[in-house]
Order: structure tokens, then C-alpha cells, then sequence
């Protein structure tokens, strides 16, 4: 009888976040649904207790369902039989187990069966479900292509194929093909729109699919003859129903094995027009990516609580020398480190959550009503903040995942590398989190333009000007200090870029700059944290000490960093 | 065509035997209900899961819980409607207290005869007691028949329902004619979980007390508004039941003495199958309780 929901109190602190009432508020619309629906709330005090009613069932499908089949769904994994996934036993009994708690939909509009929930609910779901099976995440994680459909699809297109996705139709993202991984923009697979049966026809292959087979897929594809580039590339909707998409083959995967990933071939395979063409890459695949990024944040951060779980529990139960491994400094310093990023990852998860949410909201409003001058303001604020913070987390959560995964095996010694031990599946599940959605190489690519345009700087600053308890007094002097580096690291790199333009020094330091960024601003947050909860005194304080030694060793690097240095590293191109 | 039918379910708020730690006891050997957690009798979800089922072949009918408990054991009516019932009926007063098996039985069958149901389904048995006698014996009272052991609905229209049962060594399958009572067993399926969107509805289902009890909340003036989240409150008078029959009074079950008894195996012993090892045998598990 396991709760993955009731068992964490650092997840019901963060749904306990004073910008909630704003969210709901935004989320609900003045309560206007209370009067149409039977299960709308009446005001925020009735939506946040059911939404706690809620994930306490999702918890308990995690703990009693998912984690329970993890282990068969990893061993037996998915199969193809005549062109079609068919899913290991367990992962059917998890999918029958979520439809049935009514979970799909989480976050689309009632009048499309939805349950209307904020992100923040949904983001709590899916790292509840990524602790239970980081594989199963990915399939009912996609849930979240329906909000792409939700925000640019026609509305003949939303009744369509939202309710299917409510009452619990899975989905997939089709969009990477065997030319086309990084650089969707060489996307092949092609749209032709034919007057006989009045509808796009999609042909080609595609690669890499999660969940390939799913019931409703977003697919990009080359609706404009001759072009080449992203320019002339649409998203499509299709309906699995049509059975015009072919499984070739699932691909064997060192993790994530419940998770399918499938070649498909289409061929003549009816789809719609989801919004405007030549704006499939440019526009939605865009929003889908950032979406898609923010999942892989939830995932992860499920992957390091569930690492760091099995680590406590073995460093307590396994003696040595006569006692408990705990006790040894080796090992209490590593679990309350882990402890610290599982703390700090998730922190930046909810923080960046946050910040989706709010501009997401009022893109929504602002189709139904021009909004006011102060809310353009505080969308452009919160579009800004969400476009640099969900690289950072998706870099950040991804890496912890992976170290927590790699100490907590450690901590089991020869028995975390057998295959007795769940963590043994966690090491492996988690390794793909650095990977798909964007490398944590990508992720500093698009994270490198908040640290020149100074996004990063301005909530770092945000951030000191706030009021922390006192206990903190001396890491946050330490933290000035970072920003001080931060800053002077930022300086120097610019100054050498500016002489040396586009020759790759910016490029070659980008992710320390990043990654300075990122230590400084977990710290303030779970420092904000610590100054409210005692439960996070230690973890801020111990993150603290990892950022202040990770800052100082990107200074240095830097500060001793000469152009000529990008010599010495390019004499591999030999 | 398939009737719309009335479905009643029995269930108990059961205290949880299955995880007993060292306070699960009182001193006199009775159930220490303050220490252990107050649930749903695990057999009484597997019967809402047929009923429920029936409710899904049978489009248009209704399944209720109807139980017997103090005033908290609504609780386990809201449980069921989250999970797919329409409603319930709590019986609660302090004269059906200190009710066995005879007593209960007779309680739920008063009640019954006001509700008319065509299906009557019910857990096999509860985990506090482990009688297994209150559903065959309101099958009894309301002279009605009954499947004792029901594991699967083969086949419901407006005239029958055909069962298989599961049985010691194997399976059986019967009918019956409506209305009927029929008892769940264990290995029947699962009930299907809390649903998301039910328990955003039906969250301030109450009975007339608690609403009461919640004063002029918002919430309590949502529940009246809404004639489906009442659940429905049931004295000894509503249910015009005989006092006499009821409770302690209705009771003849009388327990002589409690005993505490701790298997131990302190020696090993070797047996023939010789008559006299096996009558020694049988002499010694009837004397030491553990047959008999």
C-alpha cells in the first residue's frame, strides 16, 4: 500500500506554493465552470483539495500499480506482432489502471472531458509516475502533445481528438527520422494534399518514435514541395484508427524498455492540418520541444527520488565493520549531497513549472479576451523566465538523475550492479534523460542566450534582493561572491568573443557559464526554501558548498582561458 | 432488453485486521478498534466491483451501498460512489449496537424491504468477524435466493442472473432467479479504483448529520443543493424495525470466554499412519483449538 503521493512531503510542499492562488485563479477563470460541470471547483480552497484528492490516487496507482510492475514490464518489454506494438502485460494493467482512476486529460479544459488541472498537478503526476517506471512516463507523459493540439489546433480539430486523449487514448510525437535527429529541419516525410479524398496524406519514414504506435500522433512533415529547409514543414494530427502507419521495427534499448520506440512507415496515411502550414517546425514543434522539456525535467527528478530512495534504504539495512554503511562518512556525505540535488532539481522543476504556467495561461486568455497592459507585462516577464529556466532545468534535473542513479548503485556496491536491485533499471532508465528532448549539449545552447541576454543575472539579483532567515547569513554572502564570478566569467568570455567573432570561444565555455548560473540559482532557491521549512536548512546548506566549489572551479577554468586554448582541444579534428 | 435494475451492496467499515502490530488486542481480547485504521471490508469492494459491472451491462441502473455502523462509516459510502456507486444508506442509531450476525441481518433486511432491490450483493465475509452469515441469513429473512461464493457474472437479463462460484475444488454455475442476494468472494476481480472526476463530485456527499455538523459552510450549502450528494440516514424508526430483535437485545451470540493462543511447535514428532497415531493426533489438535 504505497503512496508515492502521501509518502513525499517535498512534492505537497511545492503544490503548496503561494503563486498557486494565482495559478488556479488564472487556470479557473473566475470558477465560471462551477455551474456547467459537476466536478468544477467553487473557489481555490475546493480546487487545491481536489487536486491533493486527486494525486492521492495517482499516488497510489504509482505505488500499488507501476512500481509493482516495473521489474516484468523492464524483462519483458514491448513487442511487435503484424505491425503493431504490443505493449508488455504490465504496462497494459498500468494503462487500464490510470484510465480507469480517470487520469488522462489532466490538464485539458472541461468542455473536452478534461479535468481542467493545472500544470503544476501535472508535472507532480509525472515524476510520481517516472519514480514508479521512468518507461511508463514517456507513454502517459505524452498526454501532453493534446496541449499543443489544445493551443493551435481548430477547434473542429479539438473535439476531435481531445476527449479520445481524456478518456485515456495514448499519444506520440512524430517527428525525428533516420536523416533528421538534432536537426529537424532536414524533416523528409511527406504531406500531400489530395482533392479526391479531401485530406493530407502522409508518406514516409520516421525514426525514434515513443511510442510510435500510440492512438494519436502529431507528425511533421514536409507539406511544401521542393523546399528543403524548415520553412516548409507542417504538423499534422493522425488518428491510429486509420491504420495507414506500419510498425517496422522497435528499437532494443539499454533503458526505458517498457517504453516502445518504433520505426514507422507511413503510407497514405490520412492526417489533418493542426494550425497553419510551414508553421510546423518554426512554431509548434517549438512549443511541443519546451513542453516535451519540461516532462523530462518530471522524469528526472522521479528518476533521483527513486535513486535516492534505494540508496537510503541499502546504506541502512547493509553492515559492515559492524554497523550500518550510513555511518561512514563516504557514505552520508554522498547521500546528503544526493539528497541536495534530488531537493535542488526538484525546486527548479516546480520554480520553471511555474513560470510555464502563468505565460501559458495567458496566451489562452488572450484568445478569448486583448489583455490588459499590466498582463501583456507580466506575460512577457513569465515567457522570458520559462524560455530560460526549462534548459537549465532539463540540463540540471537530467545530470542529477544520472549522478544520483550512478552514486546510488555505489552505495550498493556489488549488489547495486546485479540485477536483483531495482537500481540496478533506475541507472539504466535514467541514462536517456541527457539525451532525447535535446542533449544537455543542446540544452546549452539554447541556455547560453539567457546568459548573454541576462535573464539568468536579473533573477539571480531577484533572487539576492529577497529575505532569507538568518541562518543562511554566510552562505548567502558566499553567493554574492558567485554572482561576482559569475559576472566576471560572463565579462571575459564576451570580451574575447567580441575580438574573436564566431570562431567557438563562447561556444567552448558555454555550459560552464551555464552551469555557474544554474548552482547559483538552486542555491537561492532552496535556501528560499530552507527559510521558510527547516526540513531544507541541510540541503541548502550542503548545495551550497557543491556550488560555491563547482562555481570557483568554472572561474578559474575561464579566468585562465585564452583564445589560443581552443587550439589544444581542436587537435582531435586531426 | 436489459432491465434497469436496482443493485444494493453490503459493506462493513471493518477496522484492519490484516496489518496488526502489538496494540491490535485490548487486554480482554476484544478488536482494539482506536489502534487499527478504519476500512472498506475487502470482500464488501470485491462485491461493488459485480455490482458495478452489472450497472455497466445493464445501462440505467443503480447501485447503492446500504451499512450498518456508527456515524463514520459513511465513509466508506463516499469510497463507493468514487469509485462508481450512485449513493448510500447508513444505518445508525445507538439501538442497532452490539449487533451479531441475527441482529444485523435482520437490521439490513428492514432496511431492504424498504428499498426493494432486484440484486442484493454482498461480501462473502468481514474481516473482523469472519462469520460469513449475515448475507445468506438477509437472504433468509427477505425470503429470497442466494449464490453464496459468486466469483463471476456469466450472464444478467430482467428475469436472471447465471453465476459460477467458486467452490473448494473447483467451480460450479448456477442461476437464479431476481431478486436475489448473492455473496462476493476474494479471488472475484479487483474493485476498480477511486475515479478522478467522481471524487471532484461527489466529495461533499453527506449524510444529514455531517451536514449538520459542518454548519453553514459553503461546502454543506453545496451538499443540500444537490439532491445527489445525500447520503441517506436511517434510525431504528426509519427502517420500522422491532427493538427487540436489534442490537445486544436481538443478539442471542454470547461469548463464554476469549482465549489468547500461541502455535508452538517446541518438538518434532514422528507419526504412522497407524489408527491409534491418527486418533492421538486428532485428540490432541481438538484439545489444543487448533481443529474443532
Amino acid at each position: 500500500m504505497a503512496n508515492f503521493f502521501l509518502d513525499n512531503k517535498d512534492i505537497q510542499y511545492h503544490l503548496n506554493h503561494p503563486l498557486m492562488r494565482k495559478i488556479v485563479e488564472l487556470k479557473e477563470r473566475g470558477f465560471a465552470d462551477k455551474d456547467v460541470y459537476d466536478y468544477a471547483p467553487v473557489d481555490f480552497e475546493d480546487a487545491m483539495d481536489s487536486y491533493r484528492r486527486v494525486l492521492e490516487i495517482a499516488g497510489g496507482v504509482c505505488g500499488d500499480v507501476l512500481a509493482v510492475n516495473a521489474e516484468g514490464v523492464d524483462h519483458e518489454g514491448p513487442k511487435v506482432v503484424n505491425d503493431r506494438v504490443v505493449y508488455a502485460p504490465g504496462t497494459a494493467r498500468n494503462l487500464e489502471a490510470i484510465t480507469k482512476a480517470g487520469l488522462g486529460g489532466l490538464t485539458l479544459p472541461r468542455k473536452y472531458e478534461g479535468l481542467n488541472f493545472p500544470l503544476v498537478c501535472f508535472v507532480v503526476a509525472n515524476e510520481m509516475v517516472a519514480r514508479a517506471d521512468a518507461g511508463f512516463e514517456n507513454i502517459w507523459g505524452l498526454q501532453d502533445c493534446a496541449e499543443t493540439l489544445n493551443e493551435f489546433a481548430s477547434e473542429e480539430i479539438k473535439q476531435e481528438f481531445l476527449p479520445l486523449v481524456s478518456r485515456g487514448a495514448t499519444c506520440a510525437m512524430d517527428l525525428t527520422e533516420p536523416d533528421a535527429g538534432s536537426d529537424l529541419g532536414a524533416v523528409m516525410l511527406k504531406a500531400t494534399w489530395s482533392e479526391e479524398q479531401g485530406t493530407w496524406l502522409l508518406n514516409g519514414v520516421k525514426r525514434f518514435i515513443t511510442n510510435g504506435d500510440g492512438d494519436v500522433s502529431l507528425v511533421l512533415a514536409r507539406s511544401e514541395e521542393g523546399t528543403t529547409d524548415a520553412r516548409g514543414l507542417s504538423m499534422f494530427v493522425y488518428d491510429k484508427r486509420s491504420m495507414a502507419v506500419k510498425v517496422r521495427r522497435i528499437e532494443n534499448k539499454l533503458g526505458i524498455k517498457g517504453s516502445p520506440t518504433c520505426e514507422l512507415v507511413f503510407t497514405n496515411a490520412p492526417a489533418k492540418l493542426v494550425g497553419d502550414r510551414k508553421m510546423g517546425l518554426i512554431k509548434y514543434v517549438m512549443s511541443l520541444m519546451n513542453a516535451a522539456r519540461l516532462g523530462i525535467g518530471a522524469q528526472s527528478t522521479g528518476l533521483c527520488e527513486a535513486a535516492y530512495r534505494e540508496a537510503l534504504k541499502y546504506a541502512n539495512e547493509r553492515e559492515q565493520f559492524g554497523k550500518p554503511i550510513i555511518q561512514f562518512p563516504a557514505v552520508y556525505e554522498m547521500l546528503t549531497n544526493m539528497k541536495a540535488k534530488l531537493q535542488g532539481a526538484r525546486a527548479m522543476l516546480y520554480e520553471t513549472t511555474r513560470f510555464v504556467e502563468i505565460y501559458k495561461q495567458y496566451t489562452h486568455i488572450s484568445h478569448e479576451r486583448s489583455l490588459t497592459p499590466e498582463e501583456r507585462a507580466e506575460m512577457k516577464f513569465y515567457t522570458k523566465l520559462a524560455d530560460g529556466f526549462t534548459p537549465l532545468l532539463k540540463l540540471f534535473s537530467s545530470e542529477y538523475c544520472n549522478q544520483l542513479a550512478y552514486d546510488a548503485i555505489q552505495i550498493h556496491g556489488g549488489s547495486g550492479y546485479m540485477k536483483d536491485y531495482p537500481i540496478e533499471r533506475i541507472y539504466r532508465d535514467a541514462r536517456i534523460t541527457n539525451i532525447y528532448e535535446g542533449t544537455s549539449q543542446l540544452q546549452v545552447v539554447a541556455a547560453i542566450n539567457h546568459v548573454t541576454k541576462g535573464t539568468y543575472l536579473e533573477q539571480i539579483k531577484s533572487y539576492e534582493a529577497g529575505e532569507y532567515s538568518e541562518e543562511f547569513a554566510v552562505q548567502l554572502g558566499k553567493l554574492k561572491a558567485m554572482r561576482e564570478a559569475y559576472e566576471q566569467a560572463v565579462a571575459r568570455v564576451e570580451a574575447v568573443e567580441v575580438e574573436h567573432k564566431g570562431e567557438g570561444f563562447k561556444d567552448f565555455h558555454a555550459r560552464r557559464l551555464v552551469e555557474m548560473a544554474g548552482h547559483i540559482i538552486l542555491s537561492y532557491l532552496l535556501i528560499r526554501q530552507g527559510s521558510e521549512v527547516e526540513d531544507y536548512v541541510v540541503s541548502a546548506k550542503a548545495y551550497t558548498k557543491m556550488a560555491e566549489a563547482n562555481v570557483q572551479a568554472a572561474a578559474t577554468y575561464i579566468a585562465n582561458s585564452e583564445f589560443s586554448d581552443l587550439e589544444v582541444f581542436k587537435a582531435v579534428l586531426e | 432488453m436489459k432491465k434497469q435494475l436496482k443493485i444494493v451492496v453490503l459493506a462493513k467499515q471493518v477496522p484492519d485486521t490484516r496489518n496488526v502490530g502489538k496494540d491490535a488486542m485490548t487486554a480482554e481480547g476484544t478488536v482494539n478498534r482506536a489502534a487499527l485504521p478504519a476500512i472498506f471490508n475487502p470482500e464488501d469492494l470485491n462485491a461493488l466491483e459485480q455490482a458495478l459491472y452489472i450497472k455497466d451491462l445493464c445501462e440505467g441502473s443503480t447501485v447503492h451501498i446500504l451499512t450498518m455502523g456508527p456515524p463514520r462509516a459513511s465513509e466508506i459510502i463516499r469510497d463507493a460512489m468514487f469509485r462508481g456507486a450512485d449513493g448510500g444508506y447508513l444505518l445508525t442509531d445507538r439501538k442497532f449496537a452490539g449487533a451479531d450476525t441475527l441482529a444485523t441481518s435482520y437490521a439490513l433486511s428492514r432496511a431492504l424491504l424498504k428499498i426493494q432491490p432486484d440484486i442484493i450483493v454482498a461480501g462473502r465475509q468481514a474481516i473482523d468477524g469472519d462469520t460469513a452469515q449475515v448475507g445468506p441469513q438477509v437472504a433468509e429473512k427477505l425470503g429470497l435466493p442466494q449464490v453464496t461464493y459468486a466469483e463471476e457474472i456469466v450472464s444478467i437479463d430482467d428475469k436472471q442472473v447465471v453465476i459460477k462460484r467458486r467452490l473448494e475444488h473447483g467451480t460450479e454455475v448456477v442461476s437464479a432467479p431476481l431478486p436475489m442476494v448473492m455473496t462476493v468472494n476474494a479471488s472475484a476481480p479487483e474493485c476498480r479504483p477511486q475515479n478522478a472526476k467522481r471524487i471532484m463530485k461527489y466529495k461533499y456527499a453527506m449524510t444529514p448529520s455531517e451536514r449538520a455538523a459542518a454548519g453553514d459552510s459553503q461546502y454543506a450549502r453545496i451538499a443540500a443543493a444537490k439532491d445527489y450528494l445525500e447520503i441517506f440516514e436511517w434510525s431504528v424508526a426509519d427502517v420500522d424495525a422491532d427493538d427487540n430483535q436489534l442490537g445486544l437485545l436481538g443478539s442471542p451470540t454470547k461469548v463464554k470466554k476469549i482465549e489468547n493462543i500461541v502455535f508452538q511447535a517446541k518438538e518434532a514428532k514422528k507419526l504412522t499412519g497407524c489408527d491409534a497415531d491418527i486418533n492421538g493426533l486428532m485428540v490432541e489438535l481438538i484439545a489444543n483449538h487448533t481443529i474443532g
